[in-house]
């Protein structure tokens, strides 16, 4: 009997475990912080600076997320994880969401459980070698030494490039990319692959980076984007809908600098149905009418976030490319506000 | 137990399970019992429940699955079309090959290490305390990476070895050139030595998806055949020594027992050796031994050395000082007294911590990781751990395996005990 009760309340309690990290909003809400997954240091994407404060192409989404959720962009709280801890950390519910250059894959969609809300970059997986090797494209590494992270897509990208190609090469599995970084320059193998924006981004902190080059071959489709828990779809809407309030705001020309104008003046529909002027959109998915203003406000739009942290003007100099807005020949494409 | 004798024979009565001596221990571990069950019902529960939850299942299934990963150091072979539990066999040889060899070095250092600390010459003892003292105190995985940062960053580079088309225009030779003429190349990636091979085959056995080339095999049994032979030898030297007081000489026989039917099953199976060359970017051919490898077995071996140091000391410390000197009185060198009396009798005393530090070992070889050395942890509980997904089935399948290769180490290790233990009659 008392037995019986015991085991009755461990289920429960086990039960009301479960349930408790069904409604990340509210989880973020009551907690006054979002906890976002990031990589250990990738400069461009997410890495701290000078002072310790973590900055990049993906901190600006989660900043963005923040914003939107809480308004408040500088209450996140960010979680280097590993390519070989990211999954494990968001599915233990220790990070309310990923965004940390993880691709999206079948597997990980369905048997991982996870769900991929959006796209933020469109990459491939490409060779970086150091220049005084002569080499030219990336079939012309037969025998050579291979970096490559673990716990990757990029792991499985290799194997099935050199077997194709009927090529061989020696593997170096190593835990992040800084060390990737150091066991490359140390020489201690020949080639260093991942995906070409972490290439670029690898290669702009070289000291000498001029005697490097990335190789022309782009071997495989690595879709980057934020990823959240599996089954609870609110909270994908809101990652998801605030990333696209980002790219719907460089297609529809709204900035840092006049989304407070726009708000006021603009006469178009969509726009002030993005920026709460009219209409109710937040309530949709648990949030207030401003959300996606904030959301805008804090780094500006995809665009203003693409050029400041990895665009040509910086160190990492990546062309817009396939992430351009669908208008401009890109992939990037908002679905409607309505 | 007069009071006991006295206990009236009114039947039982429950609050005898408390105040009655006769009961109350088996009360209590009856208590402890059940809630350690709880206990294990309650973890298990839990898992069951939240893996539920989140829509899991726990099957072990995906390790027929293709792997398509490559591992480095295969000592099996292994392509990534293999299996995922064929690369965690990869991974398992791995961790058992380091293993064994961080064992015998450990053991080998230690001895020294631990005799030499008890040396009269002041200057060999204070040296071998620093070296315990410095290894014992240090965390393992700094050592691992001190010694693989400074292999792979102080050696030459595999382009120090390649032959520009600058330098053939000048008409220089590449800047470094290989070792021991030309045939061992010791770059910041790697050992490369000559491999043997047999030119003439006597072809392989299959046994459960492990081919066993009958070459290998054939050279096993002879130099263990030659060992026996060679044991026997002595034995019979012995025998005849004890009878007449005079030893045979058999130094040339035992040679000739031990080294000529080994040479001559070589020569019979075209002994010769493949030396590495150099290719585009690196070494082809021969045996590639990676700095992961050898940075793990000089760490390893170096850390448990010190450990193992100390049991020894300790050991040979326990055996009575009168043991020296009473075959010191019979006209024994210290060596002879050492090897002869004193570790013998140590023996006993040294190895159950030998046991702990054994496993020690091999548990710690799954640090591996850190200097990307593939061993179980990195390919069953890294690479596959993340491709599948399946956190908790590779945990425990890890857990279950390194569990088993402890236990056969510490029985092994009993065994040997148990052997050389006192023997009392």
């Amino acid at each position: 009997m008392k037995k019986s009760v015991i085991l009755g309340t461990l289920t429960v309690a086990g039960l009301a475990a479960g349930m408790a990290s069904a409604a990340t909003l509210d989880d973020v809400k009551a907690r006054g912080e979002l906890i976002c997954g990031t990589n250990t240091g990738l400069t461009g994407f997410a890495a701290p600076d000078a002072n310790g404060v973590y900055q990049g192409f993906d901190v600006a989404v989660c900043k963005a997320l923040a914003a939107a959720v809480l308004s408040d962009a500088s209450k996140v709280k960010f979680v280097p994880t590993t390519g070989e801890t990211r999954f494990t950390a968001l599915a233990s519910g220790e990070v309310d969401l990923l965004v940390r250059n993880s691709t999206w894959t079948y597997s990980r969609d369905t048997d991982l459980k996870l769900d991929f809300v959006a796209v933020n970059y469109y990459d491939g997986q490409g060779f970086m070698v150091k220049k005084d090797l002569g080499v030219s494209s990336a079939k012309e590494l037969d025998g050579a030494t291979i970096c490559i992270q673990t716990g990757t897509t990029t792991e499985l990208n290799l194997a099935d490039f050199f077997k194709e190609n009927n090529i061989t090469y020696t593997p170096v599995t190593v835990a992040d990319d800084s060390e990737a970084q150091r066991q490359y320059t140390a020489g201690a193998c020949d080639a260093f692959t991942t995906d070409a924006s972490g290439l670029a981004a690898t290669r702009a902190t070289l000291a000498d980076a001029e005697n490097h080059v990335i190789l022309p071959e782009i071997i495989s489709k690595e879709p980057l984007g934020p990823v959240v828990r599996h089954g609870d779809n609110n909270w994908g809407d809101v990652v998801r809908w605030t990333f696209y309030a980002l790219v719907a705001a460089e297609e529809l020309g709204i900035t840092a600098a006049n989304v407070e104008e726009i708000a006021t003046t603009s006469t178009n529909p969509e726009v002030k149905r993005l920026l709460g002027t009219e209409g109710d959109m937040g309530a949709m998915i648990g949030l207030d009418k401003d959300w996606a203003k904030r959301a805008i406000a804090v780094s500006g739009n995809y665009g203003e976030i693409f050029a400041a942290n990895i665009g040509e003007s910086t160190s990492i100099g990546l062309a817009r490319g396939l992430n351009a807005q669908w208008t401009q020949g890109g992939l990037m494409y908002a679905p409607p506000f309505r | 137990m007069a009071i006991v004798a006295d206990v009236p024979k009114d039947g039982f009565r429950l609050s005898m399970l408390i105040y009655d001596t006769r009961f109350r221990s088996i009360t209590i571990q009856v208590v402890v019992l059940i809630l350690f069950l709880l206990g294990v019902a309650w973890l298990v529960n839990n898992t069951v429940e939240n893996l539920a939850a989140k829509d899991k299942d726990i099957a072990f299934g995906f390790l027929w699955n293709r792997a398509g990963y490559d591992i480095g150091q295969t000592l099996v072979p292994y392509t990534n079309d293999s299996s995922h539990i064929r690369a965690a066999l990869v991974g398992l040889v791995n961790t058992l090959v380091l293993a064994f060899f961080g064992c015998i070095f450990a053991t080998i250092l230690g001895v020294f290490a631990g005799v030499l600390r008890l040396s009269n010459n002041w200057i060999v003892g204070r040296l071998m305390t620093v070296y315990v003292e410095i290894f014992r105190n240090i965390p393992l995985l700094l050592w691992i990476i001190l010694v693989y940062v400074v292999l792979s960053e102080t050696l030459p580079t595999t382009a120090d070895f390649r032959q520009s088309a600058q330098l053939i225009a000048d008409g220089l030779p590449p800047t470094v050139s290989m070792s021991f003429g030309g045939t061992v190349a010791l770059t910041n990636q790697g050992l490369n030595v000559p491999a043997p091979f047999f030119a003439r085959g006597l072809g392989q056995i299959s046994l459960g998806g492990m081919t066993i080339s009958l070459n290998t095999l054939l050279v096993f049994a002879v130099v263990i055949g030659s060992f026996l032979a060679n044991r026997a030898l002595r034995r019979n030297a012995a025998k005849v020594q004890e009878a007449t007081g005079l030893r045979p000489v058999i130094w040339w026989k035992s040679l000739l027992i031990l080294f000529a039917p080994i040479i001559l099953v070589c020569i019979a199976l075209g002994l010769s050796f493949d030396v590495p060359v150099f290719g585009r970017f690196n070494f082809a051919g021969g045996i590639s031994i990676a700095h992961a490898f050898t940075a793990m077995l000089v760490a390893l071996s170096l850390y448990t050395g010190a450990f193992i140091a100390e049991a020894v000391r300790s050991g040979i410390m326990a055996i009575s000082r009168g043991q020296s000197e009473a075959a010191f009185a019979l006209g024994l060198q210290p060596g002879r007294t050492m090897k002869l009396i004193i570790l013998p009798q140590a023996l006993r005393i040294i190895i159950p911590p030998l046991i702990s530090q054994y496993l020690n070992l091999t548990k710690n070889t799954s640090l591996g990781i850190a200097v990307s050395y593939l061993d179980l942890r990195g390919t069953l509980g890294g690479i596959t751990l993340n491709q599948t997904g399946r956190e908790l089935e590779c945990m425990l399948l890890m857990m279950l395996i390194y569990l088993i290769i402890s236990l056969i180490i510490s029985s092994l290790m009993n065994l040997f005990n148990s052997a050389v233990k006192l023997k009392e009659r």
